[in-house]
């Protein structure tokens, strides 16, 4: 079954066109990589997901997509409850100036959860996910940016976590990190993709190879291929593909 | 990062391209000295398995710290997997031009010993041998996939003349009972050519993995097989 879908997705900011006719089917707990040059049009579909285009002036969208099979362009959709349900981690962590513990719980209060145990097992469940419990459980009511810039990622994905998305989108979320840090973030989605629908945009092809199972690559608001990461990378339909993942254009 | 990866690949292909002519080479003295009961030929072929063998480390090395350093994927890594593989299979044919060297130096052969080589038809074994590594080298230096597949069909006639060897061997080996020594030898030659036969095969399946990423390997056995039952 598809979590996502996207059907003769355009998409123009003012009179540029940055997505061009897209559609791709991103199936429940799948990890979906989104590979592709700088200005290729990869962050720009990934936040049509939670709609975190709505605001920019002039942008215009075309096209359908649903999750769930529901139209998250609807009318009728309150986008607050639409990111309730697809999380996102940003290429820079961004904790909030609060406690490691209220920056998970934040979501919850926000959401109207007053239960205070419930909060307090949710902040762990979700730290434990995210492979920082044990390292924050004693100082929970430190701040946030005490900790190292690859702890404050895993932070943000424990609190994107804390209220149990259905979809994870993450943009670049290991590129400002360092080897070890990295390695723990492709770990962690791994063992989020049980939960979770995971959609990532990277531009380490070793990253999208090691935790995608599949890969779609885009090129000038085009996808020009998706598929199975193996295929992708091993025997790539396009030749525009196989140029790009072997280093010799974008 | 191209140009450097460009600069890695046209090195290893160059250096298959020399191993492949080297094992060509020794592959043709082992046969000339077969035919010419040429010693001293024969020793050279020898000695100069060790640069076979020191070539075949130093392409595993080189391709060893391309996947290392350059991570390559797609058509590239089809490029180093198959080239490792090329270059086993080449090391392998050499070790065989050196066995059959090395008959010739321990055998004393005889110039009527040529009558029973044309009824054996190791002229032709020899010569089909020495076009199907040619063609198959020609196959990769120019992405030519029909051809490569070429020598599939070519292998046949290897098969086909061991198999009757073995006929014209016992029948020789009865006739004349002092030749059983030089009769099971020579039974050994043409195991090795048969196995050459194989081993280019193999370096044929790998030139059309790296180019179409196509997998033949077993395949065609599967096929022979599904087609006998």
């Amino acid at each position: 079954m598809n979590k996502i879908e996207a059907k003769n997705v355009d998409f123009y900011y003012g009179s540029f066109h940055a997505l061009k006719g897209i559609n791709i089917a991103i199936p429940t707990g799948e990890v979906v990589a989104f590979i592709g040059p700088s200005g290729c049009g990869k962050s720009t579909f990934l936040r049509l997901f939670n709609r975190m285009n709505d605001l920019i002036p002039g942008a215009r969208l075309e096209g359908q997509i649903l999750i769930d099979g529901n139209d998250i362009y609807d009318r009728s959709v309150d986008v607050d409850v639409l990111r309730r349900g697809v999380g996102m981690v940003f290429q820079r962590p961004n904790p909030f100036p609060k406690s490691i513990f209220e920056n998970v719980a934040y979501g919850l209060r926000v959401n109207g959860v007053k239960d205070k145990a419930f909060i307090s097992q949710r902040v762990e469940e979700a730290l434990t996910s995210a492979a920082l419990w044990t390292e924050v459980k004693d100082k929970l009511k430190e701040s946030a940016y005490a900790l190292s810039g690859g702890q404050q990622q895993r932070l943000c994905i424990a609190r994107a976590m804390a209220v149990q998305p259905s979809v994870l989108l993450m943009d670049e979320p290991a590129s400002a990190l360092d080897p070890i840090s990295t390695a723990k973030i492709e770990e962690l989605i791994c063992e989020l993709s049980s939960q979770t629908t995971i959609v990532i945009v990277t531009h380490s092809m070793q990253q999208a190879a090691r935790v995608s199972n599949k890969t779609a690559f885009f090129y000038l608001g085009e996808m020009v291929e998706y598929g199975e990461t193996k295929k992708i990378f091993t025997n790539p339909e396009k030749e525009a593909t196989q140029n790009y993942i072997t280093g010799r254009f974008g | 990062m191209v140009k450097f990866v460009e600069n890695e690949l046209q090195n290893i292909r160059k250096e298959i391209s020399d191993m492949w002519m080297l094992v060509y080479e020794q592959l043709d003295n082992a046969y000339k000295s077969v035919l010419n009961a040429d010693v001293t030929l024969a020793e050279q072929v020898a000695a100069r398995e060790k640069r076979v063998n020191a070539f075949e480390l130093k392409i595993d090395s080189d391709i060893e710290d391309f996947i290392a350093l350059y991570n390559p994927v797609a058509v590239d890594l089809r490029f180093a997997l198959a080239m490792l593989k090329i270059n086993n299979n080449l090391e392998r044919i050499g070790d065989y031009a050196d066995s059959i060297a090395r008959f010739v130096l321990r055998t004393e052969l005889k110039p009527a010993d040529r009558v029973l080589f044309e009824q054996l038809k190791l002229q032709q074994m020899y010569e089909t041998a020495l076009t199907m590594l040619k063609t198959t080298l020609s196959s990769l230096e120019h992405h030519d996939i029909a051809q490569a597949k070429s020598v599939f069909e070519i292998d046949e006639t290897l098969d086909a003349i061991n198999d009757q060897a073995i006929d014209v061997l016992v029948a020789y080996a009865t006739e004349h009972p002092d030749a059983v020594r030089l009769c099971i030898e020579l039974a050994g030659v043409f195991r090795k050519l048969e196995r050459t036969g194989d081993h280019i095969n193999n370096l044929a399946e790998e030139t059309v993995f790296y180019i179409d990423a196509e997998v033949l390997k077993h395949r065609r056995t599967l096929a022979k097989d599904g087609d006998e039952a």
